[in-house]
């Protein structure tokens, strides 16, 4: 039988899935054993011991000089600027990217700024919004703005300008003004693709998110990182890193079952 | 007076023609059915009376007056697909209709003006035989019903014209054969005019009260954009007879060629 028509079964799926998963956790931790056996207090490949430790001292004990539970503040001030950040950056993209996919007056005027603004790398303007902002939260919740926002626009627009045409002359033969056309058709019909436009985005955000905060910040979890790498404290920033993994993948999920619940039809092979 | 009045219509893409001196007088309440091979222009004419496209030269007059620029709401339209809305119930894809016309800004019906115009809507699904899947979304509808939900869709509007763009050319013959009662009853109750474009000449031959064939008069085998086509045929159904269903589908079927050619 060819390889291409050979399927695993589900258990056989899963153990497939998780094989490299494994892999690589039994390769590290044979090379953290090589290098702890040789020296116990090497600091570059933390056991578990180390890293439970680590995550002990910056979650469930009260920092020293300031009080707080580090890695929860971290993490409460690291979601609060991701999600303002990707929340303007979806309403701007869902208001531009209807009109730039609905109407032709407003795309000739606006699409080419779009394109032009998405190709500039947010990165080499963080200066400029440092320079503008000010080091607060303004600025890294604009990076993460400008980073995601232009690509969700095209995005939207895109996603308005593949309904089918029928569609867009049949609502009209019903009746509809072109507001109605935005509300009753376009709108209920990009939502949960806007939804998928902000799971795809996420990934840049947290990229920009971190990328600010190891810049200029006083806390959140890429601060943390960036700040305890001067000690080469690994115990600290793998479990900071797999904590970001671990959000990142819940705040997918919780959209994509999100997406599920509100739009039934469109999960279903409705569209 | 007549309804709709083609006067000496042309209608030409940069210079390949696709419809030539196009004459044509239709009453009110009559159902036209418009077959001929494919880019012969049937849809093309279509869209001129939907409003998607405008004539090159010549006049198309409904009531005296020249067709509006843009579709509105005196002429509905069903297409082969994508009729309906998927994000909407069959009900809620009836009812829009009423709700884009009584609600300019919201769109939306709300307490006794929605109960009342969702009695209409119950109506009307039960007319086109859709009670039973009244609240269900369209992906979960078979072909033919999707198609009975896009006319109802567009009969609650009580248009002044109804256009079918080959609406039961991706179903089943059977199911086929049901379309065409529930369309004739339909057309009977409101007494709007149709016009449908079909693909099948036996379709055409029988349902409704005229048979508009679209057929190219001349053929350039080296060219075969360079003439348009033409109402060739006009008939009054019933008085069509075998040697002539026979002597129009020869010479579609020969057009067809020329145009494949």
């Amino acid at each position: 039988m060819r390889v291409i028509n050979r399927h695993p079964g589900r258990v056989s799926a899963t153990l497939l899935g998780l094989l490299p998963f494994l892999l690589i956790m039994l390769i590290y931790s044979l090379a953290s054993q090589e290098r702890l056996a040789e020296n116990p207090n090497d600091k570059l490949l933390p056991g578990l011991e180390q890293m439970t430790a680590g995550v002990e001292r910056m979650a469930f004990q009260e920092d020293r000089r300031s009080g707080d539970y580090l890695m929860w503040k971290d993490t409460t001030a690291s979601l609060k600027r991701l999600g303002i950040g990707v929340g303007i950056a979806a309403s701007l993209a869902l208001v531009i990217g209807i009109l730039n996919g609905t109407l032709p007056l407003i795309r000739a005027n606006l699409a080419p700024l779009v394109s032009a603004l998405s190709m500039i790398p947010p990165l080499a303007i963080l200066p400029i919004l440092f320079i503008v902002f000010g080091l607060g939260e303004l600025s890294k919740v604009m990076l993460i703005v400008i980073g995601t926002a232009p690509i969700m626009m095209r995005d939207v627009a895109q996603r308005v300008r593949e309904l089918p045409g029928e569609q867009l002359i049949k609502i009209q033969t019903l009746g509809a003004n072109s507001w109605q056309v935005i509300t009753r058709m376009m709108l209920p019909q990009v939502l949960p693709r806007l939804i998928d436009a902000v799971r795809l985005s996420l990934g840049p955000a947290w990229l920009f998110l971190i990328a600010a905060e190891a810049i200029a910040s006083t806390e959140g979890l890429g601060y943390r990182i960036f700040l305890v790498r001067r000690y080469l404290a690994m115990d600290v920033i793998l479990p900071y890193v797999i904590w970001i993994t671990i959000l990142a993948i819940v705040i997918d999920q919780c959209l994509r079952l999100i997406n599920r619940r509100l739009f039934p039809w469109y999960n279903a092979g409705g569209h | 007076m007549s309804f709709i009045t083609v006067n000496n219509l042309w209608k030409d893409y940069s210079g390949q023609v696709v419809l030539e001196n196009l004459n044509l007088s239709v009453r009110q309440g009559e159902f036209c059915t418009l077959v001929g091979a494919s880019g012969c222009g049937k849809s093309t004419f279509l869209k001129m009376l939907l409003g998607q496209e405008t004539p090159s030269r010549g006049e198309l007059l409904l009531e005296g007056e020249p067709f509006p620029g843009e579709p509105d709401r005196n002429r509905g339209i069903v297409f082969q697909r994508y009729s309906v809305f998927p994000h909407l119930t069959v009900r809620q894809n009836v009812l829009l209709g009423l709700e884009l016309e009584q609600k300019p800004r919201l769109g939306k019906l709300f307490g006794a003006a929605r109960r009342q115009a969702l009695e209409k809507v119950d109506a009307m699904l039960a007319s086109v035989g859709l009670t039973p899947s009244a609240s269900k979304w369209p992906h979960e509808l078979s072909g033919g019903m999707q198609q009975r939900l896009a006319i109802a869709q567009s009969l609650i509007m009580r248009p002044r014209v109804l256009l079918l763009d080959e609406p039961f050319g991706a179903l089943d013959p059977g199911i086929r054969g049901d379309m065409h009662d529930l369309l004739l009853k339909l057309w009977k109750e409101t007494g709007t005019t149709i016009f449908m474009v079909t693909h099948d000449l036996k379709e055409g031959f029988y349902l409704g009260t005229r048979l508009l064939v679209f057929d190219k008069v001349r053929n350039d085998p080296h060219d075969p954009q360079a003439f348009g086509a033409t109402i060739t045929y006009d008939l009054p159904i019933g008085q069509t007879d075998q040697t002539l269903y026979q002597h129009i589908n020869d010479s579609v079927t020969e057009t067809a060629r020329h145009q494949a050619a």
